[in-house]
Protein backbone atom coordinates (compact mmCIF):
# COMPACT_ATOMS: atom_id res chain seq x y z
CA UNK A 1 0.00 0.00 0.00
CA UNK A 2 1.36 3.80 -0.82
CA UNK A 3 2.26 6.22 1.65
CA UNK A 4 -0.43 8.42 0.25
CA UNK A 5 -3.48 5.69 0.84
CA UNK A 6 -1.68 5.01 4.19
CA UNK A 7 -2.69 9.04 5.02
CA UNK A 8 -6.34 9.02 3.36
CA UNK A 9 -6.92 5.61 5.55
CA UNK A 10 -5.32 7.12 8.61
CA UNK A 11 -7.23 10.41 8.31
CA UNK A 12 -10.61 8.69 7.43
CA UNK A 13 -10.44 6.67 11.04
CA UNK A 14 -9.36 9.94 12.62
CA UNK A 15 -12.05 11.89 11.38
CA UNK A 16 -14.65 10.90 13.91
CA UNK A 17 -13.02 11.67 16.73
CA UNK A 18 -10.61 14.78 15.34
CA UNK A 19 -14.07 16.90 14.02
CA UNK A 20 -15.87 15.38 17.02
CA UNK A 21 -12.94 17.63 19.44
CA UNK A 22 -13.18 20.33 17.31
CA UNK A 23 -16.61 20.71 17.85
CA UNK A 24 -16.49 20.82 21.44
CA UNK A 25 -13.95 23.44 21.44
CA UNK A 26 -15.20 25.73 18.60
CA UNK A 27 -18.75 24.77 19.45
CA UNK A 28 -19.51 25.56 15.59
CA UNK A 29 -19.47 23.18 12.76
CA UNK A 30 -18.53 24.89 9.93
CA UNK A 31 -15.74 26.64 11.83
CA UNK A 32 -14.49 22.41 13.31
CA UNK A 33 -15.15 21.05 9.60
CA UNK A 34 -12.88 23.88 7.79
CA UNK A 35 -9.93 23.51 11.02
CA UNK A 36 -10.32 19.83 10.35
CA UNK A 37 -9.70 19.94 6.48
CA UNK A 38 -7.06 23.24 6.89
CA UNK A 39 -5.49 20.25 9.51
CA UNK A 40 -5.72 17.37 6.65
CA UNK A 41 -3.53 19.82 3.98
CA UNK A 42 -0.75 20.33 6.38
CA UNK A 43 -0.91 16.64 6.85
CA UNK A 44 -0.69 15.64 3.06
CA UNK A 45 2.17 18.26 2.80
CA UNK A 46 4.24 16.95 6.12
CA UNK A 47 3.40 13.29 7.15
CA UNK A 48 5.40 11.85 3.98
CA UNK A 49 8.26 13.45 4.48
CA UNK A 50 8.51 13.07 8.36
CA UNK A 51 6.84 10.06 8.43
CA UNK A 52 2.95 9.67 10.51
CA UNK A 53 2.39 10.72 14.32
CA UNK A 54 1.91 8.05 16.67
CA UNK A 55 -1.38 9.86 17.16
CA UNK A 56 -2.56 10.51 13.56
CA UNK A 57 -6.18 11.85 15.63
CA UNK A 58 -4.19 13.97 18.16
CA UNK A 59 -2.19 15.51 15.62
CA UNK A 60 -5.24 16.66 13.93
CA UNK A 61 -6.90 18.09 16.33
CA UNK A 62 -3.80 20.13 17.88
CA UNK A 63 -2.81 21.41 14.29
CA UNK A 64 -6.80 21.71 13.58
CA UNK A 65 -7.17 23.80 16.69
CA UNK A 66 -4.34 26.04 15.84
CA UNK A 67 -4.90 26.80 12.12
CA UNK A 68 -8.43 28.08 13.53
CA UNK A 69 -6.93 30.17 16.19
CA UNK A 70 -4.51 31.26 13.60
CA UNK A 71 -6.88 32.29 11.17
CA UNK A 72 -8.97 34.35 13.60
CA UNK A 73 -5.79 35.95 14.91
CA UNK A 74 -4.45 37.03 11.54
CA UNK A 75 -8.07 38.54 10.63
CA UNK A 76 -7.35 40.69 14.78
CA UNK A 77 -4.29 41.10 13.60
CA UNK A 78 -2.89 39.48 16.56
CA UNK A 79 0.75 37.41 16.51
CA UNK A 80 0.43 34.13 14.80
CA UNK A 81 0.50 30.81 15.99
CA UNK A 82 3.96 28.50 15.65
CA UNK A 83 3.65 26.68 12.18
CA UNK A 84 2.95 23.31 12.97
CA UNK A 85 6.79 21.55 12.35
CA UNK A 86 7.70 22.49 15.27
CA UNK A 87 4.91 21.39 17.62
CA UNK A 88 4.79 17.69 16.33
CA UNK A 89 7.53 16.60 18.94
CA UNK A 90 6.04 13.14 19.75
CA UNK A 91 6.63 13.63 23.83
CA UNK A 92 6.28 17.45 24.03
CA UNK A 93 2.89 17.72 22.57
CA UNK A 94 1.10 14.49 21.64
CA UNK A 95 1.35 12.82 24.72
CA UNK A 96 -0.52 15.44 27.01
CA UNK A 97 -3.03 15.60 24.12
CA UNK A 98 -3.49 11.68 23.84
CA UNK A 99 -3.63 11.78 27.97
CA UNK A 100 -6.57 14.04 27.61
CA UNK A 101 -8.40 12.59 24.55
CA UNK A 102 -8.36 9.12 26.39
CA UNK A 103 -10.68 11.01 28.94
CA UNK A 104 -14.69 9.97 28.64
CA UNK A 105 -14.20 13.28 25.90
CA UNK A 106 -13.00 11.32 23.41
CA UNK A 107 -16.32 8.89 23.40
CA UNK A 108 -18.81 11.70 24.59
CA UNK A 109 -17.48 13.81 21.11
CA UNK A 110 -17.98 10.86 18.40
CA UNK A 111 -21.44 10.26 20.06
CA UNK A 112 -22.16 14.03 20.17
CA UNK A 113 -20.81 14.32 16.45
CA UNK A 114 -23.08 11.49 15.27
CA UNK A 115 -26.23 12.68 17.41
CA UNK A 116 -26.25 15.61 15.95
CA UNK A 117 -27.05 14.48 12.72
CA UNK A 118 -29.84 12.50 14.29
CA UNK A 119 -32.11 15.73 13.93
CA UNK A 120 -35.92 14.73 14.65
CA UNK A 121 -36.62 17.27 11.99
CA UNK A 122 -34.68 15.69 9.49
CA UNK A 123 -36.16 12.66 7.09
CA UNK A 124 -34.28 9.36 6.87
CA UNK A 125 -32.40 10.26 3.86
CA UNK A 126 -31.08 13.35 4.99
CA UNK A 127 -29.65 12.12 8.32
CA UNK A 128 -27.98 9.41 5.88
CA UNK A 129 -26.36 12.00 4.08
CA UNK A 130 -25.27 14.32 6.96
CA UNK A 131 -23.79 11.90 8.53
CA UNK A 132 -21.76 10.41 5.24
CA UNK A 133 -20.54 14.04 4.94
CA UNK A 134 -19.81 15.18 8.70
CA UNK A 135 -18.81 11.54 10.33
CA UNK A 136 -17.54 9.50 7.39
CA UNK A 137 -16.28 12.18 5.73
CA UNK A 138 -17.64 11.12 2.07
CA UNK A 139 -17.37 13.83 -0.11
CA UNK A 140 -20.13 15.78 -1.69
CA UNK A 141 -20.04 13.88 -4.83
CA UNK A 142 -20.07 10.78 -3.51
CA UNK A 143 -22.68 11.17 -1.22
CA UNK A 144 -24.56 12.43 -4.66
CA UNK A 145 -23.66 9.26 -6.80
CA UNK A 146 -24.51 6.82 -4.22
CA UNK A 147 -28.72 8.63 -3.95
CA UNK A 148 -28.29 8.98 -7.39
CA UNK A 149 -28.78 12.77 -7.93
CA UNK A 150 -26.65 15.73 -9.13
CA UNK A 151 -23.91 17.25 -7.18
CA UNK A 152 -25.59 20.94 -6.95
CA UNK A 153 -28.74 19.30 -5.34
CA UNK A 154 -26.78 16.73 -2.82
CA UNK A 155 -24.93 20.13 -1.86
CA UNK A 156 -28.00 21.99 -1.60
CA UNK A 157 -29.62 19.58 0.52
CA UNK A 158 -27.09 19.02 2.63
CA UNK A 159 -26.36 22.56 3.23
CA UNK A 160 -30.11 23.04 4.36
CA UNK A 161 -29.49 19.80 6.73
CA UNK A 162 -26.80 21.86 8.50
CA UNK A 163 -28.68 25.01 8.95
CA UNK A 164 -30.90 23.15 10.27
CA UNK A 165 -29.07 21.82 12.65
CA UNK A 166 -26.87 24.96 13.70
CA UNK A 167 -29.77 26.22 15.00
CA UNK A 168 -30.68 23.24 17.43
CA UNK A 169 -29.53 23.26 20.76
CA UNK A 170 -26.95 20.60 20.76
CA UNK A 171 -25.52 20.10 24.58
CA UNK A 172 -21.98 20.76 24.96
CA UNK A 173 -21.74 19.36 28.74
CA UNK A 174 -20.65 16.05 28.96
CA UNK A 175 -24.06 14.03 29.03
CA UNK A 176 -25.52 12.12 31.94
CA UNK A 177 -25.88 8.68 31.94
CA UNK A 178 -29.79 8.89 30.93
CA UNK A 179 -28.59 11.11 28.00
CA UNK A 180 -25.80 9.34 26.53
CA UNK A 181 -27.78 6.19 26.57
CA UNK A 182 -30.65 8.46 24.22
CA UNK A 183 -28.18 9.25 22.50
CA UNK A 184 -26.42 6.23 21.98
CA UNK A 185 -30.07 4.74 20.75
CA UNK A 186 -30.83 7.47 18.68
CA UNK A 187 -27.40 6.99 16.73
CA UNK A 188 -27.43 3.56 16.99
CA UNK A 189 -30.63 3.67 14.49
CA UNK A 190 -28.99 6.24 12.55
CA UNK A 191 -26.39 3.48 11.66
CA UNK A 192 -28.67 1.38 10.88
CA UNK A 193 -30.68 2.98 8.25
CA UNK A 194 -27.38 3.87 6.81
CA UNK A 195 -26.79 0.08 6.39
CA UNK A 196 -30.76 -0.34 5.11
CA UNK A 197 -30.17 2.57 2.56
CA UNK A 198 -27.49 0.59 0.98
CA UNK A 199 -28.56 -2.99 1.57
CA UNK A 200 -32.59 -2.85 0.14
CA UNK A 201 -31.64 -0.98 -3.49
CA UNK A 202 -32.26 -2.90 -6.23
CA UNK A 203 -29.80 -4.15 -8.45
CA UNK A 204 -29.24 -1.24 -10.71
CA UNK A 205 -28.19 1.01 -7.36
CA UNK A 206 -26.93 -2.11 -5.82
CA UNK A 207 -23.02 -1.33 -6.77
CA UNK A 208 -23.98 2.28 -5.95
CA UNK A 209 -24.83 2.14 -3.04
CA UNK A 210 -22.72 -0.81 -1.41
CA UNK A 211 -20.48 1.94 -0.11
CA UNK A 212 -23.18 2.74 2.45
CA UNK A 213 -23.23 -0.94 3.93
CA UNK A 214 -19.22 -1.15 4.48
CA UNK A 215 -19.52 2.73 6.30
CA UNK A 216 -22.56 1.50 8.63
CA UNK A 217 -20.48 -1.53 9.48
CA UNK A 218 -17.38 0.73 10.02
CA UNK A 219 -19.24 3.36 12.22
CA UNK A 220 -21.09 0.14 14.43
CA UNK A 221 -17.48 -1.34 15.05
CA UNK A 222 -16.68 2.40 15.79
CA UNK A 223 -19.63 2.35 18.14
CA UNK A 224 -18.82 -0.65 19.86
CA UNK A 225 -15.44 -0.04 20.72
CA UNK A 226 -16.55 3.35 22.46
CA UNK A 227 -19.13 0.82 24.22
CA UNK A 228 -18.02 -2.01 24.70
CA UNK A 229 -20.21 -3.55 27.31
CA UNK A 230 -23.68 -2.59 25.54
CA UNK A 231 -25.24 -5.73 24.02
CA UNK A 232 -27.21 -3.84 21.73
CA UNK A 233 -24.12 -2.52 19.85
CA UNK A 234 -22.83 -5.62 19.79
CA UNK A 235 -26.61 -6.88 18.68
CA UNK A 236 -26.31 -4.18 15.51
CA UNK A 237 -22.91 -4.55 14.21
CA UNK A 238 -23.58 -8.25 14.37
CA UNK A 239 -26.85 -8.09 12.26
CA UNK A 240 -25.06 -5.86 9.44
CA UNK A 241 -22.38 -8.21 9.50
CA UNK A 242 -24.15 -11.40 8.94
CA UNK A 243 -26.82 -9.15 6.46
CA UNK A 244 -24.06 -8.19 4.40
CA UNK A 245 -22.30 -11.51 4.22
CA UNK A 246 -24.58 -12.82 1.66
CA UNK A 247 -24.32 -9.30 -0.75
CA UNK A 248 -22.51 -11.09 -3.41
CA UNK A 249 -24.86 -14.35 -3.71
CA UNK A 250 -28.10 -11.65 -3.69
CA UNK A 251 -28.67 -10.75 -7.19
CA UNK A 252 -27.68 -13.13 -10.41
CA UNK A 253 -25.76 -12.11 -13.63
CA UNK A 254 -28.73 -10.45 -15.29
CA UNK A 255 -29.29 -8.36 -11.85
CA UNK A 256 -32.73 -10.29 -10.81
CA UNK A 257 -32.60 -10.60 -7.02
CA UNK A 258 -31.86 -14.47 -6.19
CA UNK A 259 -34.51 -15.55 -3.12
CA UNK A 260 -32.87 -16.32 0.12
CA UNK A 261 -33.99 -20.17 -0.90
CA UNK A 262 -31.94 -19.64 -4.29
CA UNK A 263 -28.90 -18.28 -3.13
CA UNK A 264 -25.74 -19.89 -3.46
CA UNK A 265 -24.27 -19.71 0.07
CA UNK A 266 -20.94 -20.62 -1.00
CA UNK A 267 -21.01 -16.83 -2.27
CA UNK A 268 -21.54 -15.63 1.43
CA UNK A 269 -18.83 -14.20 3.43
CA UNK A 270 -17.83 -16.66 6.04
CA UNK A 271 -15.29 -14.05 7.38
CA UNK A 272 -18.50 -11.62 7.98
CA UNK A 273 -20.48 -14.49 8.96
CA UNK A 274 -17.62 -15.53 11.51
CA UNK A 275 -17.59 -12.06 12.94
CA UNK A 276 -21.35 -11.79 13.33
CA UNK A 277 -21.66 -15.00 15.03
CA UNK A 278 -19.17 -14.23 17.82
CA UNK A 279 -20.48 -10.78 18.17
CA UNK A 280 -23.73 -12.28 19.10
CA UNK A 281 -22.46 -15.10 21.26
CA UNK A 282 -20.94 -11.99 23.34
CA UNK A 283 -24.17 -9.88 22.96
CA UNK A 284 -26.73 -12.95 24.27
CA UNK A 285 -24.11 -13.54 27.27
CA UNK A 286 -25.69 -10.55 29.01
CA UNK A 287 -28.88 -11.47 29.62
CA UNK A 288 -30.53 -8.42 27.71
CA UNK A 289 -31.91 -8.84 24.62
CA UNK A 290 -33.19 -6.07 22.38
CA UNK A 291 -34.94 -6.16 18.67
CA UNK A 292 -30.85 -5.75 17.25
CA UNK A 293 -29.83 -8.70 18.96
CA UNK A 294 -32.86 -10.28 18.05
CA UNK A 295 -32.96 -9.42 14.55
CA UNK A 296 -28.86 -10.50 14.07
CA UNK A 297 -30.28 -14.29 16.01
CA UNK A 298 -32.70 -14.33 12.99
CA UNK A 299 -30.16 -13.39 10.39
CA UNK A 300 -27.42 -15.84 12.60
CA UNK A 301 -30.00 -18.71 12.43
CA UNK A 302 -30.01 -18.43 8.44
CA UNK A 303 -25.94 -17.95 8.36
CA UNK A 304 -25.67 -21.24 10.37
CA UNK A 305 -27.82 -23.20 8.07
CA UNK A 306 -25.89 -25.28 5.30
CA UNK A 307 -28.62 -25.41 2.81
CA UNK A 308 -32.16 -23.51 2.87
CA UNK A 309 -33.65 -26.53 3.73
CA UNK A 310 -31.83 -27.03 7.43
CA UNK A 311 -32.83 -23.61 8.22
CA UNK A 312 -34.16 -23.48 11.72
CA UNK A 313 -37.60 -22.03 10.85
CA UNK A 314 -39.10 -22.65 14.32
CA UNK A 315 -36.15 -21.22 16.54
CA UNK A 316 -36.71 -18.30 13.37
CA UNK A 317 -40.58 -17.94 14.31
CA UNK A 318 -39.73 -18.16 17.99
CA UNK A 319 -37.45 -15.32 17.17
CA UNK A 320 -39.65 -12.95 15.15
CA UNK A 321 -42.40 -13.70 18.13
CA UNK A 322 -39.64 -11.88 20.44
CA UNK A 323 -39.76 -9.45 17.99
CA UNK A 324 -42.94 -8.87 17.78
CA UNK A 325 -43.37 -8.16 21.36
CA UNK A 326 -40.17 -5.57 21.21
CA UNK A 327 -41.05 -3.54 18.36
CA UNK A 328 -44.88 -4.37 17.61
CA UNK A 329 -45.74 -3.72 13.64
CA UNK A 330 -47.73 -5.57 10.75
CA UNK A 331 -44.39 -6.12 8.82
CA UNK A 332 -42.52 -8.09 11.66
CA UNK A 333 -46.15 -10.07 12.26
CA UNK A 334 -45.79 -10.83 8.61
CA UNK A 335 -42.24 -12.01 8.80
CA UNK A 336 -43.31 -14.49 11.45
CA UNK A 337 -46.15 -15.28 9.99
CA UNK A 338 -43.26 -16.67 6.96
CA UNK A 339 -41.39 -18.72 9.50
CA UNK A 340 -44.92 -20.08 10.51
CA UNK A 341 -45.47 -21.66 6.63
CA UNK A 342 -42.67 -23.01 7.05
CA UNK A 343 -42.63 -24.26 10.06
CA UNK A 344 -46.55 -25.63 10.73
CA UNK A 345 -47.67 -25.09 7.02
CA UNK A 346 -49.68 -22.10 4.75
CA UNK A 347 -52.93 -22.73 6.75
CA UNK A 348 -51.40 -21.43 10.22
CA UNK A 349 -49.93 -18.62 8.03
CA UNK A 350 -52.51 -17.41 6.04
CA UNK A 351 -54.50 -17.26 9.42
CA UNK A 352 -51.81 -14.97 10.76
CA UNK A 353 -51.81 -12.54 7.79
CA UNK A 354 -55.65 -12.18 7.19
CA UNK A 355 -55.87 -9.51 10.07
CA UNK A 356 -53.39 -7.86 8.65
CA UNK A 357 -55.34 -6.51 5.13
CA UNK A 358 -55.99 -3.01 6.47
CA UNK A 359 -52.37 -2.02 7.26
CA UNK A 360 -50.71 -4.03 4.88
CA UNK A 361 -52.81 -3.74 1.62
CA UNK A 362 -50.41 -1.02 0.11
CA UNK A 363 -47.40 -3.59 0.66
CA UNK A 364 -45.53 -5.58 -1.84
CA UNK A 365 -45.05 -8.44 0.18
CA UNK A 366 -48.31 -9.31 1.89
CA UNK A 367 -49.99 -9.57 -1.30
CA UNK A 368 -46.75 -12.08 -2.69
CA UNK A 369 -46.83 -14.20 0.95
CA UNK A 370 -50.54 -14.30 0.81
CA UNK A 371 -50.64 -15.60 -2.98
CA UNK A 372 -47.97 -17.73 -2.51
CA UNK A 373 -49.65 -19.69 1.04
CA UNK A 374 -52.93 -19.59 -0.96
CA UNK A 375 -51.53 -21.50 -3.93
CA UNK A 376 -50.48 -24.25 -1.44
CA UNK A 377 -53.83 -24.13 -0.07
CA UNK A 378 -54.91 -25.01 -3.44
CA UNK A 379 -56.78 -21.88 -3.51
CA UNK A 380 -55.61 -20.87 -6.93
CA UNK A 381 -58.11 -18.55 -7.62
CA UNK A 382 -57.37 -16.31 -4.73
CA UNK A 383 -53.82 -17.28 -5.12
CA UNK A 384 -53.98 -15.35 -8.94
CA UNK A 385 -56.05 -12.03 -7.39
CA UNK A 386 -53.26 -11.93 -4.78
CA UNK A 387 -50.54 -12.29 -7.32
CA UNK A 388 -51.87 -9.65 -9.88
CA UNK A 389 -51.90 -7.30 -6.95
CA UNK A 390 -48.43 -7.90 -5.67
CA UNK A 391 -47.02 -7.19 -9.28
CA UNK A 392 -49.05 -3.66 -9.21
CA UNK A 393 -47.39 -2.94 -6.42
CA UNK A 394 -43.86 -4.52 -6.76
CA UNK A 395 -40.83 -1.69 -6.17
CA UNK A 396 -38.89 -3.38 -8.95
CA UNK A 397 -38.53 -5.58 -12.02
CA UNK A 398 -36.96 -7.95 -10.39
CA UNK A 399 -40.10 -8.26 -7.65
CA UNK A 400 -42.70 -8.71 -10.62
CA UNK A 401 -40.54 -11.38 -12.14
CA UNK A 402 -40.46 -13.48 -9.10
CA UNK A 403 -44.28 -13.63 -8.87
CA UNK A 404 -44.66 -13.77 -12.33
CA UNK A 405 -42.93 -17.14 -12.31
CA UNK A 406 -45.26 -18.42 -9.43
CA UNK A 407 -48.03 -17.40 -11.62
CA UNK A 408 -46.49 -19.06 -14.36
CA UNK A 409 -46.17 -22.09 -11.87
CA UNK A 410 -50.65 -21.59 -10.88
CA UNK A 411 -50.73 -21.51 -14.87
CA UNK A 412 -49.20 -25.03 -15.28
CA UNK A 413 -51.24 -26.34 -12.69
CA UNK A 414 -49.21 -29.60 -12.13
CA UNK A 415 -46.49 -30.92 -10.39
CA UNK A 416 -45.69 -29.77 -7.20
CA UNK A 417 -46.50 -26.97 -5.00
CA UNK A 418 -43.93 -24.39 -4.06
CA UNK A 419 -43.26 -23.66 -1.42
CA UNK A 420 -44.37 -20.19 0.22
CA UNK A 421 -42.27 -17.17 -0.39
CA UNK A 422 -42.50 -13.95 1.51
CA UNK A 423 -41.02 -11.38 3.35
CA UNK A 424 -38.01 -12.88 4.65
CA UNK A 425 -37.93 -15.69 1.55
CA UNK A 426 -36.81 -12.60 -0.40
CA UNK A 427 -34.50 -11.63 1.49
CA UNK A 428 -35.01 -7.26 1.34
CA UNK A 429 -34.06 -5.24 4.32
CA UNK A 430 -35.35 -7.62 6.97
CA UNK A 431 -33.58 -10.52 8.45
CA UNK B 1 14.45 -21.80 17.87
CA UNK B 2 10.92 -21.37 17.29
CA UNK B 3 9.68 -17.53 17.83
CA UNK B 4 6.10 -16.00 17.61
CA UNK B 5 5.96 -12.63 15.62
CA UNK B 6 3.09 -11.00 16.66
CA UNK B 7 1.34 -7.89 14.08
CA UNK B 8 0.78 -4.10 16.08
CA UNK B 9 -0.74 -1.98 13.56
CA UNK B 10 -3.33 1.25 13.84
CA UNK B 11 -7.20 -0.96 14.13
CA UNK B 12 -8.97 1.98 13.25
CA UNK B 13 -6.88 2.63 10.31
CA UNK B 14 -6.64 -1.30 9.10
CA UNK B 15 -10.44 -1.43 9.33
CA UNK B 16 -10.54 1.68 7.21
CA UNK B 17 -9.26 0.26 4.25
CA UNK B 18 -11.45 -0.34 1.28
CA UNK B 19 -12.28 -4.03 0.57
CA UNK B 20 -9.85 -3.74 -2.44
CA UNK B 21 -7.11 -1.93 -0.06
CA UNK B 22 -7.43 -4.81 1.95
CA UNK B 23 -7.07 -7.83 -0.56
CA UNK B 24 -4.14 -6.36 -2.03
CA UNK B 25 -2.62 -6.47 1.55
CA UNK B 26 -3.22 -9.52 2.51
CA UNK B 27 -2.03 -10.72 -1.30
CA UNK B 28 0.99 -9.07 -1.20
CA UNK B 29 1.77 -10.77 2.94
CA UNK B 30 0.78 -14.40 0.99
CA UNK B 31 3.61 -13.91 -1.34
CA UNK B 32 5.92 -13.30 1.40
CA UNK B 33 4.39 -16.01 3.78
CA UNK B 34 4.57 -18.73 0.60
CA UNK B 35 8.61 -17.77 0.55
CA UNK B 36 8.36 -19.02 4.34
CA UNK B 37 6.11 -21.88 3.69
CA UNK B 38 9.13 -24.32 4.64
CA UNK B 39 9.38 -22.70 8.32
CA UNK B 40 6.47 -21.17 8.59
CA UNK B 41 3.79 -22.25 11.32
CA UNK B 42 0.40 -21.43 12.25
CA UNK B 43 -0.22 -17.92 10.53
CA UNK B 44 -3.60 -16.36 11.78
CA UNK B 45 -5.62 -12.76 11.76
CA UNK B 46 -7.39 -11.78 14.12
CA UNK B 47 -10.88 -10.20 14.42
CA UNK B 48 -11.03 -6.80 15.28
CA UNK B 49 -11.08 -5.93 19.19
CA UNK B 50 -14.79 -5.10 19.42
CA UNK B 51 -15.34 -8.81 18.90
CA UNK B 52 -12.90 -9.55 22.31
CA UNK B 53 -13.43 -10.53 25.88
CA UNK B 54 -10.90 -10.62 28.45
CA UNK B 55 -11.19 -12.66 31.54
CA UNK B 56 -9.68 -10.98 33.76
CA UNK B 57 -7.86 -13.67 37.09
CA UNK B 58 -8.65 -13.97 40.46
CA UNK B 59 -10.36 -15.85 42.98
CA UNK B 60 -13.87 -14.96 41.04
CA UNK B 61 -12.70 -14.10 37.67
CA UNK B 62 -14.10 -11.51 35.97
CA UNK B 63 -15.63 -11.86 32.89
CA UNK B 64 -14.93 -8.37 30.79
CA UNK B 65 -16.61 -7.23 26.77
CA UNK B 66 -13.24 -5.82 24.87
CA UNK B 67 -9.40 -6.15 24.52
CA UNK B 68 -6.60 -6.63 27.55
CA UNK B 69 -6.14 -2.98 27.98
CA UNK B 70 -3.30 -2.61 31.03
CA UNK B 71 -0.02 -1.90 30.28
CA UNK B 72 1.61 -3.32 33.32
CA UNK B 73 1.22 -6.60 32.52
CA UNK B 74 2.96 -8.31 29.14
CA UNK B 75 2.30 -11.03 26.24
CA UNK B 76 3.61 -13.86 27.49
CA UNK B 77 2.24 -16.98 25.51
CA UNK B 78 -0.71 -18.10 23.20
CA UNK B 79 -2.92 -20.64 22.90
CA UNK B 80 -5.45 -21.48 19.57
CA UNK B 81 -8.53 -23.51 20.66
CA UNK B 82 -10.95 -24.53 18.83
CA UNK B 83 -13.73 -24.05 21.06
CA UNK B 84 -17.69 -24.56 20.41
CA UNK B 85 -18.01 -20.52 21.84
CA UNK B 86 -16.90 -18.29 23.72
CA UNK B 87 -18.34 -19.82 27.35
CA UNK B 88 -16.34 -22.94 25.80
CA UNK B 89 -13.05 -20.61 25.99
CA UNK B 90 -13.89 -19.33 28.98
CA UNK B 91 -14.09 -22.38 30.54
CA UNK B 92 -11.08 -23.68 29.48
CA UNK B 93 -9.18 -20.01 30.40
CA UNK B 94 -10.91 -20.33 33.37
CA UNK B 95 -9.46 -23.65 34.48
CA UNK B 96 -6.08 -22.22 33.44
CA UNK B 97 -6.12 -19.74 35.57
CA UNK B 98 -6.88 -22.07 38.84
CA UNK B 99 -3.68 -23.16 38.39
CA UNK B 100 -2.10 -19.89 37.29
CA UNK B 101 -3.14 -16.81 38.95
CA UNK B 102 -2.48 -13.16 37.97
CA UNK B 103 -2.81 -11.61 34.91
CA UNK B 104 -5.51 -11.97 32.08
CA UNK B 105 -6.24 -13.91 28.68
CA UNK B 106 -7.86 -12.08 26.14
CA UNK B 107 -9.73 -13.90 23.55
CA UNK B 108 -9.75 -13.27 19.91
CA UNK B 109 -12.12 -15.18 17.05
CA UNK B 110 -9.98 -15.72 14.53
CA UNK B 111 -10.53 -14.00 10.67
CA UNK B 112 -8.18 -16.03 8.76
CA UNK B 113 -5.88 -19.18 10.08
CA UNK B 114 -3.43 -21.18 8.00
CA UNK B 115 -1.99 -24.49 10.17
CA UNK B 116 1.54 -24.17 8.79
CA UNK B 117 4.04 -26.92 8.70
CA UNK B 118 6.03 -26.73 11.94
CA UNK B 119 6.92 -30.15 13.93
CA UNK B 120 6.80 -29.82 18.07
CA UNK B 121 10.63 -30.61 17.80
CA UNK B 122 11.49 -27.06 16.19
CA UNK B 123 10.96 -25.30 19.41
CA UNK B 124 14.86 -25.46 21.14
CA UNK B 125 13.97 -26.67 24.96
CA UNK B 126 10.83 -28.89 24.81
CA UNK B 127 10.55 -29.35 28.34
CA UNK B 128 10.35 -25.96 29.16
CA UNK B 129 7.72 -24.94 27.58
CA UNK B 130 4.74 -24.20 29.68
CA UNK B 131 1.86 -21.93 30.42
CA UNK B 132 3.23 -18.97 31.87
CA UNK B 133 1.24 -16.27 30.98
Amino acid sequence: MSDLAWIEAAITSARPQAVGALLRYFRDLDTAEEAFQEACLRALRTWPDRGPPRDAASWLIMVGRNSALDGKRKTSRLTELPPEETISDVDDVETPMAERLDGAHYRDDILRLMFICCHPDLPATQQIALALRIVSGLSVKQIARVFLVGEAAMEQRITRAKARIAKADVAFETPGPVERSQRLAAVAYMVYLVFTEGYTAGFETAEARAPLCDEAIRLSRLLLRLFQTEPEIMGLASLLLLQNARAAARFDAQGAAVLLEDQDRGLWDDEAIGEGLALLDKAMRHNRPGPYQVQAAIAATHARAETFEETDWAGIEQLYATLEVMTPSPVVTLNRAVAVGKARGPADALAMIEPLAEPLDGYFYWHGARGAFLLQLGRDAEARVAFDRAIALANTAAEAAHIRSQIDRLSAEAGPRPSPLGASGTDHGHP
Amino acid sequence: MLYAVLCYNSEETVFSWTKEQDAKVMADLAQVQQRWTHKLGPTARLMPTSAATTLRKGDTPLVIDGPFAETKEQLLGFYLINGEDLEDVLTFCRELGAVNPGGAYEIRPLHFFNNGVLPAEAVAAPDRVSERA
